[in-house]
C-alpha cells in the first residue's frame, strides 16, 4: 500500500479532498457489454440510453459504463454505481446475470434490470424482445435472395435466445425456399469485429451468399461490401450500408421500456417484471427493406411481419420436428414460452451441432 | 547536444526514483488528454488514484476490491519474474490460469455436493497440479526438441480457451442451468468456496497466496542456491554453466513453477471471485501479469507494489468512467501511458544523461 500512501500524499498536497454527491434526483445507471460505438448491440442500449435521459432531462442522472467484461469486474461496477447513488441500474448482457443477482441482494433499495436473463429478483426484473419474431422475416427474406440456396448464420454463443434465433431463421428461410442449406458457425464472443470478419469470409469461402450474424459488430456488412452477396443490420438498423449488402433489419427498440421503467421508480411504483415484447409491442423492429429486394418479396415480408404483429401467425407453429426427428410441435400447435426460453436443441432440417 | 552515457552499475537512486517520476509524468500527460477530453484533470486523476482508496462512499468497498484484483495477478507475475530472470520465456501464463481453474472447479463439481473439509484443499492440489502440468507441455518439448518456449506457451493459450468452452457447455455445464452454459457457481457450494478470510477485507486464499508467494520468492533469490543459479542464468549462461547450473532442470523448474502459480491463480479465481467456469472465465490476467512481472522489474517487492498500482487504475479507472463519463478508451491509454513513461525514465537507471559536445572517442 505504499504507493497509495504516496500518491495520497500527493492528492493531499493538491488540496483535494473526497467530495461527496448529496443528491435526491433519481439516478439512472447503465452497464454495457461493449463499446458505445460498437455499432450494434451495447450502441443500440446507450442511444436507446440516452432518448430516455433526454425524455426526462434533469429531472434524472445517468451514468453508464462501457466495456464492462462479464463476471468479477461486471460485479464491482454495479456495486460501485450502486454506492455512488444509483437508484435504477440496467445491466445489458446475459452474462451480468449472476452478479446482478448478486449485487442485488447487498443492495435492496437498488432496482436493478436485466437484459436476456431468466433470473429476478425482489430488486431485479428481466427484460428481453422476441428477436426471434425478427428472425422470422430475416429468415424468409434470405432465402428468397440467395442464389446459391447456402445461407450462413453467425451465432455468439450457444444460448437458447441465440438457438431460437437460428431455428426461427431455419424454419422461414426453408418456407421462402425448399431447397435452402444453413451454415452456422459460432464465434463464443458478442463482439469481436476481426472474429465476425473471419467468420463472414469462411462463410462466403463455402458458397454462402446471404449471412445472418447475431453478434454486435457491423464487420460482417463491412466484408459483405467488398465480397458481395447479403446481410441484414444486427440490433441497429445499421442503414450506412444500404440498399446493399444490407438489405433489412432487426432493431431493439429499448427507449420505451426504459423511459417506461425509470417513471415508475420516480412515481415508486416500480415493481419485478418479466418482460418479453415483440414486433407487437414496438421492441422488436423491422428495418426497411431495401429497394434490391424484388417488389413482391416485399409484400411478402410485409405480410408476414403483419401477422406476426397481429398475433394472427406464431414463428414458432407446428407441424415441426426436433433434428434428431423426433415430433416437437403437431399441426396448428404453437410452442409456448417456457420452451421457448430454455431451447436447447436445433429443428428438423438444420445441419451440424450445437457446441456442447 | 544531449547524449546518454551508460553508468558502470544501474544507479541505485533511480531504481527508487524512477517509478515516482514516471508517475507523476503519467499525471500530466494524463490530465493534459482529460483536459482535450473537456474533463477537469485534477478531478479526473482524484477519481483514479485517490477515490478508491479513500473515498468516504466507495472507499470501504474498493480498497478490497485492490487486493481482489491486485491478486492473481501478483500470484502470477512472481511465478513469470522467475523465469523471466533465467530467460525462460512463459507467455502463455493465461492458458496455465485456465487449466487450473478447470481442474480445481473439476474437484469441486465432482464431489458436489458432499460438504467435507477436504474438498478445498484438493481444489487447491488441482488447480496447482493443472497449471503444471500445462506448462511442462513447452518446458518438455524445449528440454527435448530445443522448440521455442515463447511459441508453444503462447499458442496453448488457444487451447486452453477452447477446452475452457467445451468445459462450460458440455462436462462442466450446469444441469439446473435450463440449457444455458456455465457450471454451477461455487460460491454457493460452501465446501469448495474461497470466501473472504476476513469479512469485509478482500483478503481471500488467493490473495494470502500472492503473498505468500513473494515472500518465498524473495527468501528464494537471495538466499537460496536456486536463486542464484537463476540469476546468474540470466546474467550470463555461460558462466552459469561452469558454476555447474543444469539448464534443463532450470527450464522445467522455472515454467513448472510458474504454471503452478498460475494455476493456482486460476483456481482461486474460479472458486472466488468469478464464482464459475464460463466461456469467458478468463479475463487476460495471465497476459497482464507479464506487464506487473517487468513494471515490478522482476522483484518480489517491486510486483507486490506494481500489482497494486496495476489494480489501482482498473478499479480507479471503472470509477472515472462512470462519475466523470471519460470513455473506457481514455482509460486504457492513460494505463499505457503509465507503462510507457515506467519503461521510459528507466533508461535513467541504466544511463547518465549529458550535456555538452561529444568528446573524441
Amino acid at each position: 500500500m505504499k504507493f497509495g500512501s504516496i500518491l495520497a500524499g500527493v492528492a493531499l498536497a493538491l488540496g483535494l479532498g473526497g467530495a461527496a454527491l448529496a443528491q435526491d434526483k433519481v439516478k439512472v445507471g447503465f452497464v454495457y457489454v461493449g463499446p458505445i460505438n460498437d455499432g450494434g448491440w451495447s450502441q443500440h442500449h446507450h442511444e436507446s440510453a440516452l432518448k430516455m435521459k433526454e425524455h426526462f432531462g434533469d429531472k434524472i442522472d445517468f451514468v453508464f459504463q462501457e466495456s464492462v467484461p462479464e463476471g468479477a469486474d461486471a460485479e464491482r461496477t454495479m456495486t460501485q454505481m450502486a454506492l455512488s447513488g444509483a437508484d435504477l441500474i440496467f445491466t445489458t448482457s446475459f452474462g451480468y446475470m449472476d452478479p446482478t443477482i448478486n449485487v442485488a441482494a447487498k443492495f435492496p433499495d437498488v432496482k436493478f434490470e436485466h437484459a436476456t436473463g431468466y433470473k429476478t429478483a425482489d430488486n431485479v426484473s428481466v427484460y428481453s424482445a422476441r428477436f426471434y419474431e425478427g428472425r422470422a422475416i430475416t429468415g424468409f427474406l434470405a432465402g428468397k435472395m440467395t442464389k446459391s440456396n447456402k445461407i450462413g448464420y453467425i451465432a455468439s454463443f450457444p444460448i437458447p435466445e441465440v438457438i431460437r434465433g437460428i431455428n426461427s431463421t431455419y424454419i422461414h428461410a426453408k418456407k421462402a425456399n425448399p431447397d435452402v442449406q444453413l451454415s452456422v458457425i459460432w464465434i463464443n464472443t458478442w463482439f469481436d469485429p476481426a472474429k465476425e470478419a473471419d467468420a463472414t469470409q469462411a462463410l462466403l469461402d463455402q458458397g454462402v451468399d446471404v449471412v445472418l450474424a447475431h453478434t454486435d459488430s457491423t464487420a460482417p456488412l463491412a466484408v459483405l461490401e467488398k465480397a458481395g452477396g447479403y446481410g441484414f443490420g444486427q440490433a441497429a438498423d445499421m442503414a450506412e450500408y444500404a440498399p446493399a449488402p444490407r438489405i433489412s433489419s432487426i432493431i431493439d427498440e429499448w427507449a420505451p421500456y426504459y423511459i417506461d421503467r425509470v417513471q415508475a421508480v420516480i412515481d415508486g411504483t416500480w415493481e419485478s417484471v418479466n418482460t418479453w415484447h415483440g414486433i407487437k409491442e414496438g421492441m422488436v423492429g423491422i428495418g426497411e427493406f431495401s429497394e434490391v429486394i424484388p417488389e413482391q418479396v416485399r409484400i411478402e415480408a410485409e405480410s408476414l411481419k403483419e401477422a406476426i404483429s397481429a398475433g394472427d401467425y406464431h414463428p414458432f407453429t407446428g407441424p415441426l420436428k426436433k433434428q434428431d426427428g423426433t415430433d416437437w410441435l403437431a399441426e396448428g400447435e404453437v410452442a409456448d414460452d417456457g420452451t421457448l426460453a430454455g431451447m436447447n436443441f436445433y429443428v428438423e432440417g438444420v445441419t451440424g451441432d450445437i457446441p456442447q | 547536444m544531449i547524449r546518454l552515457e551508460k553508468r558502470p552499475t544501474p544507479s541505485r537512486f533511480w531504481t527508487l526514483a524512477t517509478p515516482l517520476l514516471a508517475v507523476i509524468l503519467t499525471m500530466i500527460a494524463g490530465g493534459l488528454l482529460f483536459a482535450f477530453l473537456g474533463k477537469d484533470p485534477l478531478e479526473a486523476i482524484r477519481t483514479i488514484f485517490w477515490d478508491p482508496l479513500f473515498h468516504p462512499q466507495f472507499a470501504s468497498y474498493s480498497r478490497p476490491q485492490l487486493l481482489v484484483k491486485a491478486g492473481p495477478l501478483i500470484l502470477i507475475a512472481i511465478g513469470l519474474s522467475l523465469g523471466f530472470r533465467a530467460g525462460i520465456w512463459n507467455i502463455g501464463a493465461e492458458g496455465q490460469y485456465i487449466i487450473g481453474a478447470i481442474c480445481g472447479a473439476g474437484v469441486a463439481l465432482a464431489f458436489y455436493p458432499l460438504e467435507a473439509w477436504y474438498v478445498f484443499p484438493l481444489m487447491v492440489i488441482a488447480g496447482a497440479l493443472g497449471g503444471w502440468a500445462w506448462a511442462m507441455i513447452p518446458a518438455l518439448l524445449k528440454t527435448r526438441f530445443r522448440t521455442n518456449e515463447i511459441l508453444v506457451s503462447l499458442l496453448l493459450v488457444y487451447v486452453a480457451e477452447e477446452l475452457l468452452a467445451s468445459m462450460a457447455l458440455g462436462l462442466m455445464r450446469n444441469p439446473a442451468g435450463g440449457g444455458f452454459p456455465g457450471s454451477r457457481n461455487l460460491q454457493q457450494y460452501p465446501a469448495a468456496a474461497n470466501g473472504e478470510l476476513i469479512a469485509g477485507t478482500g483478503m481471500h486464499w488467493g490473495v494470502a497466496a500472492a503473498f505468500i508467494a513473494v515472500i518465498l520468492a524473495y527468501v528464494l533469490l537471495n538466499r537460496h542456491m536456486l536463486g542464484f543459479h537463476i540469476r546468474l542464468t540470466g546474467q550470463s549462461p555461460r558462466a552459469a554453466r561452469f558454476a555447474g547450473v543444469r539448464p534443463n532442470a532450470l527450464i522445467l523448474i522455472c515454467l513448472g513453477t510458474s504454471g503452478a502459480l498460475a494455476g493456482l491463480a486460476g483456481l482461486f479465481e474460479v472458486a472466488g471471485p468469478a464464482g464459475q467456469i464460463s466461456i469467458d472465465f478468463n479475463q487476460g490476467y495471465g497476459f497482464t501479469a507479464i506487464i506487473v512481472a517487468f513494471l515490478g522489474r522482476l522483484h518480489p517487492v517491486g510486483i507486490l507494489l506494481a500489482g497494486l498500482l496495476m489494480g489501482l487504475t482498473y478499479i480507479g479507472g471503472d470509477l472515472a468512467q462512470f462519475m466523470l463519463g471519460l470513455p473506457a478508451a481514455a482509460i486504457q491509454a492513460f494505463q499505457g501511458m503509465l507503462l510507457f513513461f515506467l519503461l521510459g525514465v528507466d533508461v535513467l537507471t541504466n544511463y547518465r544523461i549529458r550535456i555538452g559536445r561529444t568528446e573524441a572517442a
